[in-house]
């Protein structure tokens, strides 16, 4: 299946191991990449835009949404804040068809035009409900038995319900520990994995931020996860880079590497760790990389 | 139907203070809701169950605990939407970010003192009216949805903030500041921003949508502290890290299309923040060392000017 790849801003900036995690995983998934469709698609806002000119985020949206549409193929992306805000935008430009019509006035020029018909999924959706945990499975050459994986949402891919489509899509609840027992691993559940990962408030609050850190990281840790698996690059930023921080807030090791959703499943996919950059993280993958036990 | 309760208990003054789950197992009607269970607990298998409630029509606020682990009115939640999906079970805790005084009963002492601390009641200036003090309809009309809060905690339980923070004003007082912030009568509303930009105020939200997601009544507290923030903003309070992130932020979609990351968080904390700096430091070397740095260079898109042209054209419309 082809998809108009939006890759994001932190996938093309801090999380370059995302990216190149993200091509390999879905040369063998058979996701068809166009990473052309929307290479001129600006940044989302992520939400902090929208606090100063909710109508600006809603036209830049739109337009990547028209580009999308240009392309004709559905917009896919491996960012859950991206998806997030880009879902909300969707809910307020297809409510109000005369709000539509006059932001559509300000794509004109470009030749542009937003015929409201984009359904924009993250990585995690495509593969629950486009491709099928079937499909994942007939793919997986390496089982990840036993691994004990947490699950980490983060906000924008959970909330708010209404925007993200849970009710005709109940599957969504519980993506991501379907992914993670599909690839062989033990899903270590734990409250947290729906809050906030604290990056939002990154340079408002830092020590609010570090403390959200702590109290997910220790809280998966000690109930016994090797690792956690987000498909959210900035709940990975917050939780991978300020893990230090957090750990000597704590006075305590944590040391739980955080890894982005389309490594766990190139892991499973038989994609070697360093194509994927695990060895590029804060947090080391090393302990957790030599202890893998794979089967076929 | 047969539907098994697990409630959290706590009681102060027993010896075990530790707070433990007790189940109870009932025969319930699939149209009842989680209070017509709680109160049949209380007055037919254990009368030492406290819970809090009053009019059981999601009016009084009164009952919100924690169900399933998310905060909701007892009273409008059905016991038929909140069954586990493995089997038969509901889980019920009270509600959160507040001291619990006895199982499902917490203390609303430190809720009230932030919902005070914003000063909820009208400032008006100027020459008393002979009779009430009017506003046109139309001027109230954007609080229609923010008037519906019935003080029911929901947002506070389950704030990720409060969870770390008790400095936080939180979403309740929040939202009712934005009610008076907005109210045409008001004239208190420089004063008001001042408070919101302090620590505590509406830069510690972190987004995460949760108290309009457990709001009963629609308030959508997160959606309110936004639109302060955009004021607090407009009226000239702009020399916070939150004000500064949000210039940089649009700043930087404006000029490349997309996010400078190492800009950003420079100018976030302000280039003369020494302390940050030097804070940031640690951060910059790991970052550095594992390769996980954005570009030396920050090109912009292909075809940015588009990008700006509608900056110029929905910035002059506001």
């Amino acid at each position: 299946m082809k998809y108009a790849f939006y890759p994001g801003c932190v996938s093309r900036g801090a999380c370059p191991e995302l990216y190149s995690a993200t091509i390999e995983v879905c040369k063998i998934l058979d996701i068809d990449l166009d990473e052309e469709a929307l290479k001129g698609a600006s940044c989302t806002g992520a939400g902090v835009l929208q606090e100063k000119n909710l109508r600006l985020g809603d036209t830049l949206n739109a337009r990547t949404f028209a580009m999308a549409e240009k392309s004709g193929n559905p917009l896919m992306t491996i960012c859950s804040t991206c998806q997030g805000v880009m879902s909300q935008a969707n809910e307020r430009l297809l409510a109000d068809p005369e709000y539509l019509a006059s932001i559509n006035e300000d794509l004109k020029e470009e030749g542009l035009e937003y015929k409201g018909t984009a359904d924009p999924k993250h990585l995690l959706w495509v593969i629950v409900e486009d491709l099928g945990i079937d499909f994942l499975e007939s793919k997986i050459v390496n089982k990840l038995n036993g691994l004990k994986l947490a699950p980490f949402y983060g906000c924008y891919i959970v909330r708010p319900t209404k925007a993200l489509g849970f009710a005709e899509n109940p599957g969504r609840k519980q993506a991501l520990e379907m992914v993670i027992e599909s690839v062989g691993g033990e899903v270590v559940d734990f409250p947290g994995k729906t809050l906030c990962c604290g990056f939002p408030i990154l340079t408002i609050n830092p020590e609010n931020s570090v403390n959200m850190v702590a109290n997910h990281t220790i809280d998966a840790k000690d109930r016994g996860a090797d690792a956690m698996v987000t498909p959210c690059p900035l709940c990975h930023l917050n939780l991978d880079g300020y893990q230090p921080n957090a750990a000597s807030a704590r006075k305590r090791e944590i040391d739980l590497p955080i890894i982005h959703l389309p490594q766990l499943l190139g892991l499973a996919l038989g994609i070697s760790p360093e194509k994927m950059r695990l060895n590029k993280h804060i947090v080391s993958t090393k302990k957790l990389l030599s202890e893998l036990v794979i089967s076929p | 139907m047969e539907v098994k309760f697990n409630v959290r208990r706590y009681d102060p003054e027993s010896t075990d203070t530790v707070t433990h789950f007790q189940e109870y197992q009932m025969d319930m009607d699939a149209s009842s809701t989680v209070l017509d269970g709680l109160i049949r607990i209380r007055e037919e298998i254990d009368g030492t169950l406290s819970l809090r409630c009053s009019c059981r029509s999601a009016i009084c606020g009164s009952c919100a605990v924690k169900v399933n682990g998310e905060a909701g009115l007892a009273c409008n939640t059905k016991i038929v939407d909140s069954l586990s999906e493995d089997g038969n079970t509901i889980t019920v805790e009270p509600a959160g970010n507040l001291p619990v005084i006895k199982d499902l009963v917490v203390d609303f002492q430190p809720f009230w003192e932030k919902i005070r601390a914003v000063e909820p009641w009208l400032q008006p200036e100027g020459e008393e009216p002979e009779t009430e003090y009017l506003a046109p309809d139309e001027d109230m009309l954007h609080l229609a949805g923010v008037v519906s809060c019935i003080l029911c905690g929901s947002c506070v339980s389950d704030c990720t903030v409060m969870e770390v923070d008790s400095n936080f004003l939180g979403p309740a007082a929040l939202a009712k500041s934005y009610r008076f912030v907005g109210d045409p009568r008001d004239d208190s509303a420089q004063q008001r921003f001042k408070t919101l930009n302090e620590s505590g105020g509406v830069w510690d939200c972190t987004r995460c949508m949760k108290c309009v997601e457990v709001c009963p009544k629609g308030v959508a507290p997160m959606d309110r502290i936004m639109a302060l923030r955009e004021q607090v903003m407009e009226s000239g309070y702009t020399n916070t890290n939150g004000a500064r992130h949000v210039h940089e932020f649009t700043n930087s979609v404006k000029h490349s299309g997309w996010l400078d990351e190492k800009k950003l968080v420079i100018k976030s904390f302000g280039i003369f923040n020494i302390k940050a700096m030097i804070g940031l430091i640690p951060l910059v070397i790991r970052s550095q060392r594992a390769g996980k740095v954005p570009p030396i260079f920050h090109k912009s898109i292909p075809g940015v000017e588009n990008v700006r042209r509608i900056f110029e054209k929905v910035e002059t419309k506001k």
